[in-house]
């Protein structure tokens, strides 16, 4: 999923202070799922922004709604009804979502209400760790299934460095060498000699390197 | 010969070679380059500039090699892959072969975490073993990374380091291993401490044939007092300091210290001058160069051939 | 601000603090008429909202009483809400109502004498701090 966590307060209420009426918009996707931007978010934040608000001798006119998904039009088109009542939007959903709703309404600004962290997976309940970087080319494949440009501080693709220690890396004794992760995986499944193949210089074309990315399928595409 | 390389030259004939390291300044400061590099001039027979070390900004070292190389020493450029992408990186090569630098140390570098710009992001481009592979590729076939032929190749006599302590140690003859298969030709190890792992790491390198295919240089560094030992025991990750080392230089008085430091890297040298593999010594003396002459000479490495 | 009387709302287990709230009642041990008691099946129960809609509303203080540790009829109600106290908590220091006008306290449904004495303990916290800061601006408050 996509991982994201509620910015400060003090950021959020700097946003809002000149609007008055506001459509706080959560999303049902990724960020519901990492406690983020969900239904239980969307009433948290309302209910904070409006005692926020109380303070400074006004109230809030906040309108609570949380979408399936904001990264999809169709679902975006379910805020049509209540945007000319409100002079800002709030979205809870990752930076898709909120550029999703700019792209839409043209004529009422939307602000984050997140940091979109990372794709990351649940370690356990109420920990999320990074996964995948998106680079486009999936090497998981000759790295035993654990990826070294998401989870290698150097993402260093034939590590690990000088600094593995005990099988944490060298930055964060909390933090897992991924290095010797892979390695660990490679020796239980018997693939030792698949480590000592050199995996060449990567061409990022395929990740951020290569500009913003699309994905066209043609027998989908209208 | 690969290259013009005075360190592939006295390594080729066969000798012991020595190499030394200086950090550049923080600052725009020629003097501070050139007092370490006459310090270390007679006595090693080329010496690392290291590149914005521990992430730290300094004076790049490319343009302290060629302070060095003005001087008449043969300077090691070091290049982390941390700073800069490979059009970066190879545009600075190309630079620094035409200043007559034709050595050089590929390294990953250590995490910005570690500096003074702790905000500043890892480039990453490529890794240590991409960064051989291209030096060698531009040497050897004369191409660009990326494909295109290149005017006068810089022939680069092509280093990487080489830490027999980091974990996983049953991981660390393989990684070697592929820096070989890479094109490494010369490697210098993270500093021996523990030499009983050391040997065990070389008896790896040995039993696989590798030190036939690769020149290894023992890393050598001189403990200033207890104190020391105990931080780099501590505080720097993949460091091996076993707590006889400690014990041995807390155990003297303080002023001794630094006396007790030194010897213990002559004997370390002595002792590793009779391990096979090893092709010579690579002596970092942290901003304490003047003592690398002296350790140089007590260890019988005097006088450095001519070639 | 002499007069002021808060408002402090207790979310009470139905298995511990409300029996013990009950039994402080039948012993005739007085406590502050401030706290007003909301019964919940389980203090695991109480969602962050209910904390918040509660300072919302115009509530001084809020606290959450719950079992002792291990003593929870629904296994952990207790030890999650707890933690589900201390984020909140935060959040209120982050728009400026002070985190400690909410608190988490447990007990056993025996302790009617301890329930009075949290109760008087925390009314006179929040006395001194003085009003939920949302109802001083609006003249809300006293209503």
């Amino acid at each position: 999923m996509i991982t994201a966590e509620r910015k400060p307060m003090e950021e959020l209420t700097e946003y809002v202070k000149n609007h008055d009426r506001i459509l706080l918009v959560g999303c049902n996707e990724c960020v519901t799922v990492c406690a983020a931007g969900g239904r239980k978010e969307v009433a948290l934040l309302a209910s904070a922004l409006q005692m926020d608000a109380m303070q400074k001798g006004k109230t809030l006119d906040i309108t609570e709604i949380t979408l399936e998904r904001q990264c999809d039009p169709e679902y975006i088109e379910e805020l049509t009804p209540h945007i000319d009542q409100v002079d800002a939007v709030m979205s809870m959903a990752c930076g898709c979502g909120v550029q999703e709703i700019a792209r839409r309404f043209k004529n009422t600004p939307v602000f984050p209400a997140v940091n979109t962290k990372f794709m990351g997976a649940s370690e356990r309940q109420g920990v999320w760790a990074e996964r995948c970087q998106g680079c486009g080319s999936c090497l998981l494949g000759l790295t035993g299934g654990i990826c070294p440009i998401a989870r290698c501080a150097k993402r260093l693709l034939n590590g690990p460095c000088g600094g593995s220690s005990n099988g944490k890396c060298e930055i964060n004794p909390d933090l897992d060498c991924a290095w010797q992760l892979i390695w660990d995986r490679l020796k239980a499944l018997g693939m030792e000699k698949q480590y000592e193949e050199i995996i060449p210089a990567k061409n990022w074309v395929s990740g951020r390197g290569g500009g913003p990315r699309k994905i066209i399928r043609e027998d989908l595409a209208e | 010969m690969k290259s013009e390389s005075v360190l592939e030259k006295v390594l080729v004939s066969g000798q012991l070679a020595v190499t030394s390291e200086c950090g550049p300044p923080r600052g725009a400061v020629p003097e501070i380059i050139k007092e370490k590099a006459e310090l270390l001039k007679d006595y090693a027979d080329a010496v690392n500039v290291t590149d914005n070390q521990t992430a730290m900004v300094r004076m790049s070292s490319f343009a302290a090699c060629v302070f060095l190389k003005q001087m008449g020493l043969n300077p090691i450029l070091q290049m982390v892959t941390r700073d800069r992408n490979r059009l970066a990186m190879q545009s600075d090569i190309l630079g620094a072969y035409a200043h007559g630098i034709d050595t050089m140390l590929c390294l990953s570098g250590d995490h910005p975490h570690f500096g003074d710009h702790p905000e500043a992001i890892n480039v990453h481009d490529l890794d240590s073993i991409q960064l051989i592979q291209m030096v060698k590729t531009m040497r050897d076939e004369g191409k660009f990374q990326g494909g295109a032929d290149i005017l006068n190749p810089p022939k680069m006599f092509i280093g990487a380091a080489a830490n027999p302590f980091a974990d996983p140690f049953e991981l660390r003859v393989a990684r070697l291993s592929k820096k070989i298969n890479a094109g490494v030709d010369f490697i210098q190890t993270q500093c021996i401490y523990n030499i009983d792992k050391f040997e065990k790491w070389m008896k790896g390198v040995t039993d696989r044939g590798l030190h036939k295919k690769v020149y290894i240089l023992a890393g050598i560094t001189p403990m200033k007092s207890a104190g020391m030992a105990r931080y780099m025991k501590n505080k720097v990750p993949g460091m091996d300091v076993p707590d006889e080392i400690i014990k041995r230089i807390a155990d003297v008085p303080q002023k001794k210290q630094a006396d007790e430091g030194i010897k213990i890297c002559i004997e370390t040298i002595q002792r590793l001058k009779e391990v096979e593999g090893v092709s010579g010594f690579h002596i970092m003396a942290i901003e304490w160069e003047q003592k690398v002459p002296e350790i140089i000479e007590q260890a019988g490495l005097l006088p450095r051939p001519v070639v | 601000m002499e007069n002021f009387e808060p408002v402090i709302v207790a979310f009470c287990c139905h298995y511990c603090a409300y029996t013990a709230a009950d039994m402080a009642g039948s012993k005739r041990l007085s406590y502050p008429p401030n706290v007003k008691i909301v019964r919940v099946p389980c203090s695991g129960k109480v969602d962050a909202i209910h904390i918040m809609k509660a300072f919302e509303k115009g509530a001084d203080g809020v606290y959450v009483a719950g079992c002792l540790e291990g003593d929870c009829h629904f296994k952990n109600g207790n030890m999650k809400v707890s933690r589900r106290v201390n984020y909140i908590k935060k959040l209120l220091d982050e728009i400026g109502i002070n985190g400690d006008r909410l608190e988490m306290v447990m007990m056993s449904a025996g302790m009617g004498d301890y329930f009075a004495k949290k109760a008087t303990e925390i009314t006179d916290k929040i006395r001194s701090l003085g009003p939920n800061p949302t109802k001083t601006v609006l003249g809300f408050a006293q209503k």
